[in-house]
């Protein structure tokens, strides 16, 4: 804390301190996963033999870059060594402030550069970095649009299990009037309108008739699931002609941005939802941290009788956020027909609402934090699809549950203090 | 009533719950320039009447004037548009915000926030009324009696005209206390008037103008503030009390429970027990006195087992239960009346019988292997109504449905009900009315009585000077000093402070009745 | 001294049980006529006949009449029309009774165990695996089969309990997790050689062996239903009658005095999410165990537990974690499963209607105050919570 004023007598009460037990957990969890990761490559890279080569472009790209090869056995023993001193970092308390946060980033990066490495090498087939990088977008973007729908909703005090299922009748939504207007722009304004009367069911049955907000999120799950299934069955199929015959989306050159070798074409040559995505994530930050609306949103998820007391309608700025947030979880759900140029079928959009609210939690329910969190949940499971075509020893299964592994670590306080709004969840019966 | 003068008039306010009236036709008059004190037990109707008169809460009848203009309040910003400011007595703080913004919450100006003018706002405030405060600071970094002054500029910066101060001083030190009277002292010379609502008698005298009281959700009359103690508390009671208790004078024996360099951290590291050492000995009372949020707590948790300390031993009639759990600190001996009763003290939704036994549902004679024993444990519960005239028309009543004082009555005969070595009691009359109190005092003293070691956590010094034999002071997690009951009262609140005993006694008196006449 | 139990709370108790019997009815009644409206509008036919809604109404409510009369009544044959309908509806309604149960424990321990559906799919792993690969005497073999989904379904919630134990870390996140962790190691171990048929690569797992396969009473009904019936008054004495349930009811409603009064609470936790697991487990262990309609039980496959997880989540509500409560919602739902199958087949409307009754059901119910404004005789309960400890 800086004190501007020099006369201030408001110094925190200074208490002899000593490292919380959250902390001392958290720093040995950390450093103990490391040092595993870091012995299972050095065990692994022994077994290492070849090179891995990296093909930074595709083949119709217009700058050609060439395929970068490393060499097996070095590079995983580098990335094992790097992982290791950074967990004995940990482990030995010695690491402070910003050199464990150096520590932090240059393990994760050499966990994946070590383990790519180690499954690339020796394969006949070159590791497609653009390719990664454009599924990780790809997987990313309803990611990220979903998170934000639960950072707006959780800011509130309104828990947002019902992520899914507002997902699940976005994709419905927009596939079905696209497919009869052909129109993306008539397509995804009906994918928003339904996320936002999901959001409106999880907001009247939270915020008015006060039902519990997990249990409500559940439910409407199911009821998104059955819905869109019985209507899907019913009339959809029957017709699947008309009503289910998706408008191709275009994508979106930004020029010059778009002729950068390697993340241009990646970045600057796509749809309008995937800029959508990424603008919103500044967007909602500044809606958050930097308006009235935000500050009252903050105000109502942390301590909604303060609000009250200050004469802030506690219900009507929760029912603001929770159907603010249906707009990003309806883009996000348009992405999954609309956005991808896919038909609906039934439960398409298989679980990425929870992935979407594991990246909320990971991110700590900050939107940049959440937003970066769902790429990375994009970008391992692009990983696990890359590496099946690889055809490396480590079945793609196992990379696929890494994004719900390292959410209970993260819950379970073991990377790091994860702090809920404070009335997260909480009705307001003031 | 009069409507043409200035002020504010509360006439004939009533407010119900249900089949239950909390506030009974009311009516109160609050001048400019005065602190009008509002004293009442606990559950008296105080917060519920200042939360009509805040737009909290929606009067069944009766009327609000101000400055002679009829008001109808649905929420707080009318009422504040009034000029009516309120300090709460828990703290309408957001903690993860900072001091300007918590400020500039419900009147940030335009759609983008102007923090720097904010910011300029917390300052100017703060020179303005002698009440600095860090506009950056976050408010859960800040100690409470920083977050009360941010909580008073909040009502200043609407340039409040009328301030209402909901039990302002439970959290604070002696000399916040004081800080706190000469800032209303400055208010009121202001020409401000300020609504002091509270049941701790001495402030009363030393602050008010004029004193009202109020009992059962009625205004019982009107005193002054030359007023006795034992007038006022008669008034606040309905019945002539004794604030006194009648005890024998101790006769310790051996030490029962004895600590020895306690070190205990709250959950975010802090050390908020820095090596105390006591013994509490057989058949006395050993009173922790001091200023709430001062270790005394995690101390008690600690000694329980819920909390395992960082250094020091704790033993317990020889054998040592420094890491013990609770389940083995109760069997062995040690009862525990815990100081947040709600939170800690009984299960709400279980019966008065299931949670008469709630410590002992799987032991003998109370369960059979896995099996309850349900009719001896309403066998149980029917004797300890009895016993402990526990008000309640069946023992299978949720004990939700008890009022404080039988709730508090049901704690305390589940742990007197079997044989104890030493009590542990925090805080244990806190939200009871005073017959109750009386009770409970009676059942500690004779728990004494009967060899038991009785150790007393208390922030009144009421209570400590009633019931203790000895008296020991903590400050900011360490032991100030033990000292006899009889030791002024001067003394210990500058002990409270943290000034070690010799000191204390030899610093001036602080007379405080002497400021404001 | 006599006990003279207050007239006035027992009339309110009265009229509250009494409330909630008319809110559950009014929330059937509802969800079946929100039901109806769905199926006239998704009809393309029926809505084709509201063109003329104001020159021939008949053509239009007598189509939508058609339609609607035609699916409920297919339906309501399905669930309870003939002995056989009865006992496809105990078929259904069995597992989702045992996992109803274990939701229930954990609820009433103030623990949302979301993760019954990861439960299940341990359960009924560890049931099939045993069912095909081992091979034991009759009786024995299908005592083994269903101790070990009982098992691997209390490991896998108590691995919940034992992380929110431990660390604090919030059982709905980690269940929905687990959730996804158990089915994508149910579809790495299709995979396996142990799991493959052999000579085939599809995820299709070998049939259970007759000897591990529960005993055919009558059609579709066996004896996991009686199993769960079991279950439900184990769970019931369990929870009024033992010190456990003392604990785990106490723990619910207030861990914090619970731990004050010398109980575990981390412990209780662990037991709690075990028990609530082993249910679960119980719940896959019946499908994979359990003969369907052609008297052999299905192969164990990617979504052979379906949707159990979520389902028993609303027979719990619905049932409010009570036993015997949860008995009668697992038939209920259990009956809109088994008539949803006939309405399909008889009325070509799809069974996915169902799972839309089911969520409205549970929404009305958890929502006293919709139910009685729209059916204005119907009072709210004074407590409508519908989770928590004592709720």
């Amino acid at each position: 804390m800086t004190t501007t004023h020099p006369t201030t007598l408001d110094v925190p009460l200074e208490l002899d301190r000593t490292e919380s037990a959250a902390a001392r957990r958290a720093r040995l969890s950390t450093g103990a996963l490391m040092l595993v990761l870091g012995a299972l490559m050095a065990w692994l890279g022994f077994g290492t033999s070849g090179d891995a080569s990296y093909a930074l472009s595709d083949a119709f790209a217009a700058v050609q870059l060439p395929t970068v090869a490393l060499p097996g056995l070095p590079v995983v023993l580098v990335c094992a060594l790097l992982t290791l001193l950074a967990g004995a970092g940990f482990v030995s308390g010695r690491l402070w402030g910003r050199a464990k946060a150096s520590a932090a980033t240059i393990a994760a990066a050499a966990i994946v550069l070590g383990f790519v490495t180690w499954a690339a090498a020796g394969r006949p087939f070159s590791f497609p970095v653009q390719n990664q990088l454009a599924g990780t977008i790809a997987l990313a973007t309803p990611l990220v649009l979903g998170a934000l729908c639960g950072v707006l909703c959780e800011n509130a005090g309104v828990v947002n299990v019902a992520i899914e299922g507002q997902f699940l009748t976005a994709a419905f939504t927009a596939a079905t009037v696209g497919s009869v207007t052909r129109s993306i722009t008539a397509a995804l304004v009906a994918g928003v309108i339904a996320g936002v009367l999901m959001g409106a069911m999880l907001a009247l049955f939270s915020i008015k008739y006060l039902v519990d907000q997990v249990v409500l999120g559940v439910v409407l799950n199911l009821f998104a699931s059955g819905l869109t299934g019985f209507v899907f069955d019913q009339l959809v199929q029957p017709n699947s002609t008309e009503l289910n015959r998706v408008p191709p989306i275009s994508r979106l050159e930004i020029p010059l941005l778009s002729d950068i070798p390697l993340i241009g074409p990646v970045l600057f040559n796509q749809t309008i939802l995937v800029y959508l995505a990424f603008v919103s994530v500044p967007v909602v930050w500044f809606l958050l941290y930097r308006t009235r609306w935000g500050l009252r949103v903050r105000s109502v998820g942390e301590h909604p009788e303060a609000a009250d007391t200050v004469g802030i309608n506690v219900r009507a700025v929760r029912w603001q956020a929770v159907l603010a947030g249906g707009v990003f979880a309806g883009l996000g759900g348009s992405f999954f027909t609309i956005g991808s140029s896919v038909s609906f079928i039934k439960d398409i959009t298989v679980g990425n609402g929870f992935i979407a609210l594991a990246a909320l939690i990971m991110g700590r329910w900050h939107p940049v934090r959440a937003a970066l969190m769902a790429v990375f949940f994009g970008f391992v499971t692009q990983l696990a699809s890359q590496l099946q075509t690889l055809q490396t020893p480590m079945p793609s299964q196992f990379l696929l549950m890494l994004p719900y592994l390292a959410t209970i670590i993260a819950v379970a306080g073991l990377i790091g203090r994860s702090r809920a709004p404070k009335a997260d969840g909480v009705p307001y019966t003031g | 009533m009069n409507h043409t003068s200035g002020g504010l008039q509360l006439a004939g306010i009533t407010k119900r719950f249900g089949s239950f009236t909390a506030v009974d036709s009311v009516d109160l008059e609050v001048r400019p320039g005065e602190i009008h004190c509002l004293l009442g037990e606990n559950g008296a109707g105080k917060s519920t009447l200042m939360n009509v008169l805040y737009g909290l809460l929606k009067p069944d009848e009766g009327q609000i004037v101000i400055d002679g203009s009829p008001q109808n309040f649905t929420n707080p910003r009318q009422a504040m548009a009034a000029g009516i400011g309120m300090v709460h007595q828990h703290f309408m703080l957001v903690d993860p915000f900072t001091v300007a913004e918590n400020l500039m919450l419900g009147r940030e100006g335009g759609f983008v926030l102007a923090k720097d003018a904010a910011r300029q706002r917390v300052r100017e405030l703060g020179e303005r009324y002698t009440m600095p405060v860090d506009p950056d600071a976050v408010i859960e970094d800040l100690p409470v009696g920083v977050q009360q002054r941010v909580e008073i500029l909040k009502a200043l910066a609407n340039d409040a005209q009328y301030l209402v101060f909901d039990e302002p001083t439970a959290v604070l030190t002696p000399q916040e206390i004081d800080d706190l009277m000469a800032v209303m002292d400055r208010l009121r010379s202001e020409g401000r008037a300020i609504v002091f609502i509270t049941h701790k008698l001495r402030e009363v005298r030393a602050v008010a103008d004029r004193i009202t009281v109020m009992r059962r959700g009625r205004i019982v009359g009107q005193a002054a503030p030359t007023a006795s103690e034992a007038e006022l508390a008669e008034m606040m009671v309905g019945r002539a009390i004794d604030l006194r208790v009648a005890k024998e004078a101790a006769a310790p024996g051996e030490p029962r429970l004895v600590v020895t360099g306690l070190k205990v951290a709250n959950t975010a590291g802090g050390i908020v027990v820095d090596g105390v050492d006591f013994d509490v000995r057989a058949g006395e009372t050993l009173c922790i006195a001091g200023v709430q949020g001062n270790g005394q707590s995690e101390l008690v948790d600690a000694l329980l087992g819920n909390v395992t300390p960082l250094e020091g031993t704790v033993t317990l009639d020889g054998t040592d239960i420094t890491r013990a759990t609770p389940r083995q600190t109760i069997d062995a001996g040690m009862g525990f009346v815990p100081e947040d009763r709600e939170a800690d003290g009984f299960v709400a939704p279980f019966t008065i019988a299931e949670n008469l036994v709630l410590n002992r549902s799987n032991q003998a004679p109370f369960a059979h292997g896995l099996a309850l024993d349900l009719a001896e444990i309403d066998r149980n519960a029917v004797a300890l109504r009895e016993e402990f005239d526990i008000r309640a028309q069946s023992v299978h009543d949720p004990i939700s449905s008890l009022s404080g004082g039988n709730k508090q009555k049901v704690v305390l005969a589940r742990e007197l009900s079997r044989p104890l070595s030493v009590l542990i009691a925090s805080q244990p009359t806190r939200g009871v009315d005073v017959g109750a109190i009386e009770f409970l005092h009676r059942r500690i003293v004779s728990e004494r009585d009967k060899g038991t070691a009785v150790l007393l956590v208390s922030t009144e010094l009421d209570e400590v000077e009633a019931l203790a034999d000895r008296v020991l002071v903590m400050y900011r997690g360490r032991v100030v000093g033990i000292v006899s009951p009889d030791t002024p009262r001067e003394v210990l609140g500058l002990m409270m402070a943290g000034v070690p005993l010799e000191d204390a006694q030899g610093a001036p008196r602080p007379g405080k009745e002497e400021n404001h006449g | 001294m006599a006990e003279e139990p207050a007239d006035d709370a027992r009339r309110a108790a009265l009229r509250d049980r009494g409330r909630r019997w008319a809110t559950t009815a009014g929330s059937i009644l509802l969800a079946l006529l929100v039901g109806a409206v769905l199926m006239i509008v998704s009809d393309p036919d029926v809505i084709s006949q509201y063109a003329y809604l104001f020159t021939a109404p008949q053509l239009a409510l007598g189509a939508s009449w058609t339609k609607v009369a035609g699916a409920y009544s297919a339906l309501l044959a399905g669930a309870v029309g003939s002995p056989a309908a009865l006992a496809a509806t105990a078929w259904q309604a069995a597992p989702l009774i045992a996992a109803g149960l274990g939701v229930g424990i954990a609820f009433r321990a103030g623990l949302f165990n979301i993760g019954a559906q990861g439960q299940a799919i341990w359960g009924s792993i560890a049931a099939a695996y045993v069912g095909f690969a081992w091979s034991l005497p009759p009786v024995v073999h299908l005592l083994v089969a269903v101790v070990a989904g009982v098992l691997f379904g209390a490991v896998w919630g108590g691995i919940v309990g034992l992380i929110k134990a431990k660390t604090g870390a919030h059982e709905v996140i980690v269940t929905i997790m687990m959730n996804f962790i158990a089915a994508s190691s149910l579809a790495w171990l299709l995979l396996t050689p142990a799991f493959l048929r052999p000579g085939r690569i599809d995820p299709l797992a070998p049939p259970i062996q007759p000897s591990a396969a529960f005993p055919v009473i009558y059609g579709q009904l066996h004896v996991g239903f009686l199993v769960a019936l079991v279950a439900a008054a184990i769970v019931w004495w369990l929870m009024e009658r033992s010190t456990i349930g003392f604990a785990i009811r106490a723990v619910g409603s207030n861990a914090s005095a619970a731990a004050t009064a010398g109980m575990n609470v981390a412990g209780t936790t662990m037991v709690t999410m075990a028990i609530s697991g082993a249910l679960a487990g119980l719940a896959g262990v019946m499908y994979a165990l359990g003969p369907g309609a052609n008297a052999v039980a299905t192969p164990l496959s990617l979504g052979l537990v379906g949707s159990v997880g979520f389902d028993a989540l609303t027979v719990a509500l619905l049932g409010r974690s009570r036993p015997v409560g949860t008995v009668l919602a697992g038939l209920l739902f259990g009956g809109l499963h088994s008539g949803g199958l006939a309405m399909q087949s008889l009325a070509q409307t799809p069974l996915t209607l169902s799972t839309v009754l089911q969520a409205l059901i549970v929404l009305f119910v958890a929502a006293p105050a919709i139910v009685s404004a729209l059916i204005p005789k119907v009072r709210a309960p004074r407590r409508p919570a519908l989770v928590g400890g004592e709720a």
